[in-house]
């Protein structure tokens, strides 16, 4: 009853007609069976894994801000103990810090183009820039530890008052994901100093690390508008 | 299976070599898929002996359990249960349930096997994010089952974890200081594994489909795993930052939860400001997409074990399609039915009761479709069918009630009663678990290269099928009745006269409990003793079934297959004579199927 229909002759394409190696992709656009039967396939466009997957990735950690961001609002509103405080000044320093990266960032992905194109004969030059981030990387989460350090001085700390609580977690989960992203660029400095780096993970990085800047400037605002 | 040409240049990774990189820290989907099986099974083994501890302390309140007081001496002194340990077992067979076996079998365990198969690829994109995935999730199994062994043992707020009972710490009782935190820290750690494994779902789905496997020829179990992991990506999203404030709550002496002034047990808790509705609406604001999570993979392997062994397609897989997406796109706004007595504002009440009485209507076309396309067919019946029919009635009976629970007016009468947990069990505990059970009859041979017993799948499914019914079905009147949910015992005289029916459902529970002994003496029996399994038992059309049993490391053998047709194609005049024609098979239908 059983019975096993064998898989038809071989009908792939030569290797070298393949839109990408290991013939994974979205299926070939264009697809099409004619009414006459005959089969053509059309090459299509397969774009890397990494590229929709980055945005599912920055979708997900939009949807917890949202979370976080909900329960401040909703907690505000709930007891009449909401006390503001200034937010320390080294803010403005990190803010700054991190805006910058995302230029250097910028900087480093063009010059990385260049030296692949053959353009740019000198390896050390998108390397400084690669550098030049995750330093300036390092200084923000650096900064944000600076403004923690000045909010325990005037006696704030964790429990010390929600708006207090909530400027510990936003910005403590802020730079957890953060420091997940100098991860990221050291693997891309790690791969380019390997010559092993593709253009699909530097740009999924990029888009990650310019997400992490985005996030601030909306965190900032809201902890200066809320907070 | 042939090798005739070399693996392209950039397949993710090699064959593996060791035992530890083959069966223990494998990047092989199909082998994460079956450690997501292997932990479901011991949950739910875990979850159903819980179970059974409950009921029979339901039915038997003073009895001694021989054995329960070496698990717990405080909890069950002399082997009697008290209350609180009650509520603590019943807090961790929910959270194992819904979390360990619900969210982990159809979705992770199905899904991470046969997605990346189905849509023609070699592996998942992130092989190493998809390890992780299923080691995070282990890790979470580990910390939560922990809590039965701190001092004073698991968390007894519920799977619910309500505030502010959740969020106080020990005051609340036992199991509400360290057991409560490792509840929160496992579900938090379970979060992160299934979102890695979402965004391997969603990025199979859309970039490592084959030549010629459009949008529209994928099956339908792999666009119920894709709309599954929408949902999880933005549901485990705000559960997450939940279980971080909570946590914060119970070590940090926040208040994000706990408003002011509380006295418990005598003792003033220092907390003061929180918001304890605020728990709610982030816990059901994943809850309620959590339950569609559950049951959307269901839904799909259902749709595709009925399409094959009808041998016809459905009469409109576009319509099952568009009601997924439309039941995953009302479960967020729907959420607050959970709320309807909780304080807030009643007018929200209205807001939340109309998209739960629309998100019946694609629920009912689904149940329509289905029936519509078993009318006429000639149905092979199997134990995959079977249990596939089995989900149909579970889901249509354990959803008729949320019709009654949707109205507000009405779940002021039947919240927080037996009405309410033989609904969810049975429209998402049973049924699930049927589509597990479907999945498993129908791809054992596939993935283990045996068949299992026909036999020994009928008589499983005609005592659970009957079982379960026994079970949860009096779950109904007893809710009609004012049989409260969550109590220790019905002492009070109006729930008195309900124990003799408590006690014939902890009776009907253990039978049906034992019936599955039939299943894993079945599921490993034929793992090692099984006839040997053709590539393709059941005549099947997609792309499983053109591989062998079991399938090699890399799936097509290095080679692409190249999809000509969707997944429905039965019932069709074909000049080999067969009745269907594969989804690599560039064979045309002599005339397209009249139906039969």
């Amino acid at each position: 009853m059983a019975t096993t229909i064998p898989p038809p002759q071989s009908e792939e394409l030569p290797e070298q007609d393949r839109p990408t190696p290991g013939g994974a992709g979205n299926g070939g656009l264009g697809t099409v069976v004619p009414a006459d039967g005959t089969m053509q396939v059309m090459q299509g466009y397969s774009p890397p894994a990494s590229s929709s997957a980055i945005w599912v990735f920055i979708a997900s950690i939009c949807m917890s801000f949202a979370a976080f961001t909900s329960a401040l609002i909703v907690r505000q509103g709930a007891a009449a103990d909401w006390r503001h405080v200034t937010l320390p000044s080294v803010l403005f320093f990190s803010t700054l810090m991190l805006l910058t990266s995302s230029f250097t960032l910028d900087a480093a992905r063009r010059r990385i183009a260049a030296y692949m194109n053959g353009a740019e004969k000198d390896a050390s030059v998108p390397r400084l820039w690669l550098y030049a981030t995750l330093g300036l990387g390092l200084l923000f989460v650096a900064g944000q530890y600076m403004a923690w350090l000045q909010l325990r001085s005037q006696g704030l700390y964790l429990a010390t008052n929600p708006n207090s609580s909530f400027f510990y977690v936003l910005t403590a989960i802020h730079a957890l994901h953060v420091t997940g992203g100098l991860g990221g660029l050291l693997r891309v400095i790690r791969r380019f100093g390997q010559s092993t780096l593709r253009r699909s993970t530097l740009t999924a990085t990029s888009y990650y690390w310019h997400f992490m800047a985005v996030l601030w400037i909306y965190l900032f605002a809201l902890l200066r508008a809320r907070i | 299976m042939s090798q005739t040409s070399p693996a392209p240049a950039a397949t993710h990774h090699g064959p593996p070599t060791t035992f530890i990189s083959k069966h223990v820290f494998s990047l092989d989907h199909k082998v994460i898929g079956k450690q997501y099986y292997a932990l479901a099974f011991v949950a739910v083994i875990t979850g159903m002996v819980l179970s059974w501890l409950m009921r029979i302390h339901l039915g038997w309140t003073n009895a001694a359990i021989p054995g329960l007081q070496v698990l717990s001496p405080n909890g069950a002194p002399g082997g009697v249960m008290t209350p609180e340990y009650y509520l603590q077992l019943m807090t961790m067979h929910a959270t194992i349930m819904v979390f360990f076996v619900l969210t982990t079998a159809p979705f992770a365990a199905f899904g991470n096997y046969f997605l990346p198969i189905q849509v023609g690829a070699e592996d998942m994109p992130f092989p190493h994010f998809n390890m992780m995935s299923f080691w995070t999730t282990f890790t979470a199994f580990l910390v939560l089952i922990a809590a039965f062994f701190v001092s004073e043992g698991p968390p007894l707020a519920g799977w619910t974890a309500y505030a502010p009972l959740s969020a106080i710490g020990k005051a609340a009782g036992p199991g509400e200081g360290t057991g409560q935190v490792l509840w929160a820290a496992s579900i938090g750690i379970f979060c992160i594994g299934q979102l890695l494994g979402a965004l391997n779902f969603i990025s199979t789905v859309l970039d490592m489909r084959t030549k010629g496997m459009t949008l529209s020829r994928l099956p339908v179990t792999c666009w119920a795993w894709f709309i599954t992991s929408c949902m999880g990506l933005t549901a485990f999203a705000v559960l997450m930052p939940a279980t971080i404030l909570l946590i914060l709550d119970h070590v940090a002496g926040t208040s994000f939860f706990v408003p002011s002034g509380l006295v418990i047990n005598d003792q003033l808790i220092p907390h003061s400001g929180g918001s304890t509705l605020l728990w709610q609406h982030l816990f059901w604001f994943f809850g309620h997409p959590e339950v569609y999570i559950a049951i959307v993979p269901g839904m799909g392997i259902v749709t595709h074990v009925l399409i094959t062994n009808m041998r016809r397609p459905m009469l409109s897989i576009k319509a099952i399609l568009y009601s997924m997406w439309a039941l995953a796109f009302l479960s967020y706004m729907v959420y607050g039915h959970h709320m309807f007595v909780s304080g807030m504002n009643p007018f929200s009440s209205l807001a939340f009761s109309f998209p739960t009485l629309m998100i019946t209507i694609p629920s009912t076309v689904v149940v329509l479709i289905w029936i519509g396309s078993l009318y006429g067919s000639k149905l092979r019946i199997n134990s995959a069918s079977l249990f596939a029919l089995g989900f149909i009635s579970m889901f249509v009976s354990g959803g008729v009630s949320g019709f009654f629970l949707a109205q507000p007016s009405i779940d002021i009468m039947l919240h927080a009663t037996y009405f309410v947990v033989g609904h969810f069990h049975m429209v998402m505990g049973v049924a699930a678990m049927f589509g597990i059970f479907a999945g498993t009859y129908f791809w054992f041979p596939k993935m283990t290269g045996h068949m299992m017993n026909e036999t020994l799948g009928k008589v499983h499914f005609w005592l659970t099928f009957v079982g379960t019914y026994c079970i949860f079905m009096p779950f109904h009147y007893l809710g009609w009745a004012g049989n409260v949910r969550r109590y220790a015992a019905f002492s009070d005289d109006y729930m008195k006269p309900l124990v003799p029916l408590h006690q014939f459902i902890t009776i009907a529970a253990l039978f049906t409990g034992a019936a599955q002994l039939i299943f894993i003496y079945n599921l490993i029996h034929s793992r090692f003793k099984g006839p040997a399994a053709p590539a393709n038992p059941w005549e099947g059309t997609s792309l499983e079934w053109i591989m062998p049993s079991p399938p090699p490391w890399n799936n097509f053998g290095g080679k692409d297959p190249v999809v000509y047709h969707d997944a429905d194609q039965f019932g069709v005049k074909t000049a080999s004579g067969a009745d269907y024609i594969m989804q690599n098979s560039p064979e045309q239908a002599l005339e397209p199927s009249g139906g039969d």
